[in-house]
């Protein structure tokens, strides 16, 4: 056969072939190895029985009741009777249904304490249900205050010394009614008082149990811009919240669905992320405390609009610099999205810096329809690892709602915003019975994938994941609240030979939470930078404690705190293998 | 002047030439659609940002040219022109959505090297990006898929992608095959509606979307992959949307591009055996 038809039958072949190859390489990468961690589900060992409950919304949604309701399983660390053992609060969203308290014993076990405390019974009907709560004390007085948000009333309460909660929302001055899927607590101004922030998911004028119209969906699938408005409470001091969104700059309409603060740019004041379903993510330059500038383009992340799910900061690279994850929507042969991981471009910082996604290049793009994601150094080697949830509706495991999904979602805004328009469910899935995913960083720019060997085989549709030390032994647990599923509780046990060390801060000057308080610590070469959080991820919140792995090293050589109120404090060479008690020098 | 032509002959020429406007709108300008398209693209991502990326669009246009290149100089012994290849890599550069970079320069290597390979007396039976993404969405779906529900929902993009594409296929003699492709959607969506209850702006949703209108105004409507005569490209329009009704039905994602990929080389099949059925009779007859 001549050349001139070898040559291109050939190549023909070899690019037909070139999935294939491509398919092994990727598989030739997750060679099984030993990554010193095993996790193990023992929530009813430890006396949790918690199932989560969607609401029944307004009857006009019927036909698409479990896609909509999909959402409102919530989880947030917090140790709230200063116990020191960290205790864990989980939202429900039945009418009527009960949150929980789960106190933790400190023996292994917790016992639900949400009645005795009064943080049970808040999804009353006509108040809304609860999709999330936020752990901060904005009062100052030591004891953790929590935000429970809702698709509908915001409910803030005050903690009574850890014995009772009261509730403070009329005081404090929030709104009557807001479809909220993300809060966090942060300090914008640096003036010791908590602030808040609040985003809403559906428009805040839509009562989702007595719907005037079925016109309540987003109008684009990629460009919405018809969901709820953001608010940023001022804390006064007094108990009261001034709302000063539009004063400080944040004006938007996305469909928020998580937020993140954290002191991207080395300024001293938190920067914050928001992570919009429907559209692109939103990144607002904190100028000093005086307002807020959106520069999702100008830094990079606001372009390619996705579905953003979570929003978490960790230092991957120990390079003192925070990357960004973002989950979004991945179904084989359907939508491939890929989730996001913002690392700061080299070269870049401060008002100039610039982030490329390299979730791709660092494997830990394809997550399924991911939801929950958490930074934390799971096996102690020091390296953040990554642990992501997903799933969105499981119920017929062999009937799909992707085709009747995308024929609505790429229609016109007329049609798409409109809930008649969209096909029925009809017990069908919606990218269901998805495996998890926990991503180890092997330190040299890439994650593995490594979830089944390690224990973690749920297939339930996680929402909001969430890490804490409840030993008090140096490994972090993992959390996981599942949409119309079980609270599972992995504790983690790790290989004894990594060492680790915690930090729990206490601000005197600044905000007591410590909110906004960044660590970093330096050790063999490295250093590792950490920020106290106000809540992150989907709906979730991990413990207050920093937690560090530090691989086989014998010393720490300092330890570096930079305090919201711009105290610098430095400790030398601390113990390894314990957590730390730091409280802010006056 | 000419040599041998008189001044009135040479006036009479000169008016009859078309104007430097109606030139560049010929059907001749073959640079017409690739320009034209560059500036849905152009226009696409700067008003609302409809790429995955531009380094991922210019790795399929890049990949699309080398592979033309380089496959034209094997078999014909010159370069081609590189007006097709480059519309080619665009279409996968718009249409194509993978987080990874490869999928992008493999699937328009596919799309020009299946011109030189899969032909049939002369002329290739699958329009190349069709056949492309129809590849590479059954052999690497956990890493590719295809615009489907990415972009903006609003009219205004629509709009320009309307002006520019029937533009050019009114220029081009193909905006007939676009019409009744349309008409026919339309009417099946009725009829789908009845058929799954979902009522007829669920079933014509997709069409309302601008993926559809680069599929209908330049995938369809491709003139080296159509048949030759008005009645047959408007039949071959009908049997595609025809097919494509049956894929959903099938609740197939992808209906479109399969339709395509099922309907259009049966035609060109057809039409060169029925073509060469006739040649000898002619003959015959002489």
């Amino acid at each position: 056969m001549q050349i001139r038809k070898i040559v291109p039958i050939t190549l023909f072949i070899v690019l037909l072939c070139t999935p294939f190859a491509m398919r092994r390489l990727g598989a030739h990468k997750q060679e099984s190895m030993s990554y010193g961690l095993s996790f193990r589900e023992s929530s009813h060992a430890a006396g949790i029985d918690f199932k989560h409950v969607s609401p029944h919304l307004d009857p006009k949604l019927n036909h698409i009741m479990q896609q909509v309701a999909s959402m409102g399983a919530a989880v947030s660390i917090v140790d709230f009777d200063k116990d020191g053992w960290d205790d864990i609060y989980v939202t429900n969203s039945g009418e009527g249904s009960k949150n929980a308290l789960y106190r933790n014993m400190g023996n292994g076990t917790f016992r639900d304490v949400a009645e005795e405390v009064g943080l049970a019974d808040v999804n009353q009907p006509g108040t809304g249900v609860s999709t999330g709560a936020v752990w901060g004390d904005y009062d100052n007085d030591g004891y953790e205050d929590v935000l429970i948000y809702k698709w509908g009333k915001p409910e803030l309460y005050h903690n009574d010394a850890g014995k009772h909660f009261t509730r403070v929302t009329e005081q404090a001055g929030l709104p009557a009614w807001v479809n909220a899927n993300t809060a966090i607590w942060l300090d914008y101004d640096n003036d010791g008082k908590l602030d808040l922030f609040l985003g809403g998911y559906y428009p805040e004028n839509v009562d989702l149990w007595h719907l005037k119209n079925t016109k309540m969906m987003p109008d684009s699938f990629e460009y919405a811009n018809n969901g709820g408005r953001k608010y940023l409470f001022h804390n006064l001091g007094n108990g009261k919240f001034e709302e000063v969104s539009e004063k400080m700059g944040i004006d938007s309409r996305r469909w928020a669905l998580a937020s993140v603060a954290a002191d991207l740019r080395g300024t001293g004041y938190p920067d914050l992320f928001i992570a919009n379903d429907y559209g692109v993510s939103e990144l607002y330059f904190n100028d000093h405390g005086r307002g807020f500038r959106e520069v999702g383009k100008q830094t990079g992340v606001g372009y390619a609009p996705k579905s953003g799910m979570t929003a978490a900061v960790g230092d991957v690279l120990n390079d003192g610099q925070f990357g960004i994850y973002v989950s979004n929507i991945s179904e084989e042969g359907v939508l491939v999205q890929g989730n996001n991981l913002w690392m700061p471009k080299a070269g870049t910082g401060g008002d100039d810096i610039k982030y490329e996604n390299m979730a791709n290049a660092m494997g830990v793009e394809l997550g399924g329809w991911s939801f929950g994601a958490q930074f934390g150094d799971l096996n102690n080697d020091g390296l953040m690892d990554l642990y992501v949830v997903n799933g969105n509706v499981s119920l017929d495991r062999n009937r799909t709602y992707w085709y009747d999904y995308s024929k609505v979602a790429g229609g016109n805004a007329a049609i798409i915003s409109d809930a008649a328009n969209w096909p029925p469910l009809n017990g069908r899935s919606l990218s269901g019975y998805q495996q998890k995913r926990v991503w180890m960083n092997d330190g040299a720019g890439q994650f593995r994938e490594v979830s089944q060997l390690i224990g973690i085989t749920d297939v339930y549709d996680g929402r909001s994941v969430a890490l804490a030390d409840f030993d008090n032994n140096g490994a972090l647990d993992v959390v996981v609240a599942n949409q119309n599923g079980p609270l599972l509780l992995y504790r983690n046990t790790v290989s004894p030979a990594n060492k680790w060390i915690e930090f729990q801060l206490e601000g005197t000057r600044s905000n007591r939470s410590a909110i906004g308080a960044q660590v970093t610590l330096y050790w063999n070469g490295q250093r590792q930078v950490q920020e106290v959080s106000g809540g992150s991820g989907f709906c979730a919140q991990n413990q207050r404690r920093l937690h560090f792995g530090l691989g086989k090293t014998t010393q720490v050589d300092r330890v570096q705190i930079r305090w919201p109120s711009g105290k610098i404090q430095t400790l030398a060479t601390p113990a390894l293998n314990q957590i730390h008690k730091i409280e802010e020098p006056s | 002047m000419t040599p041998g032509m008189t001044a009135t002959g040479a006036a009479a020429l000169e008016a009859s030439k078309p104007s430097t406007l109606a030139r560049f709108f010929s059907i001749e300008n073959r640079y017409l659609p690739p320009m034209l398209i560059t500036l849905i693209l152009l226009v696409g991502q700067v008003s609302f940002g409809l790429l995955e990326s531009f380094p991922r669009t210019a790795l399929a246009i890049s990949a699309s040219i080398v592979v033309e290149l380089v496959l034209s100089r094997i078999v014909t012994g010159r370069f081609a022109n590189l007006a097709s290849a480059y519309i080619s890599g665009i279409s996968v550069g718009i249409l194509c959505r993978s987080p990874e970079y490869w999928p992008f320069a493999l699937c328009a290597a596919i799309a020009i090297t299946s011109k030189y390979v899969i032909r049939w007396r002369g002329r290739h039976l699958w329009n190349p990006s069709n056949f492309a993404i129809c590849a590479m969405l059954i052999l690497a779906p956990e890493v590719f898929t295809t615009l489907s529900i990415q972009w903006g929902n609003n009219f205004w993009p629509m709009l320009v992608v309307w002006a520019v594409g029937a533009l050019i296929t009114w220029r081009v003699d193909r905006i007939h095959i676009t019409g009744v492709y349309v008409a026919s959607f339309v009417f099946f969506a009725l009829l789908r509606g009845f058929i799954t209850g979902h009522g007829f702006l669920a079933e014509v949703a997709p069409i309302t979307g601008p993926m559809y209108q680069l599929f209908i105004f330049f995938m369809i409507t491709d003139p080296r992959t159509t048949v030759r005569t008005k009645w047959g490209q408007c039949f071959v329009a009908f049997l595609i949307a025809i097919a494509e009704m049956i894929l959903r039905l099938a609740q197939n994602i992808h209906a479109p591009y399969y339709a395509l990929a099922i309907v259009g080389p049966i035609a060109i099949a057809g039409e060169i055996w029925w073509t060469s059925r006739k040649k000898p009779r002619v003959l015959a007859t002489a």
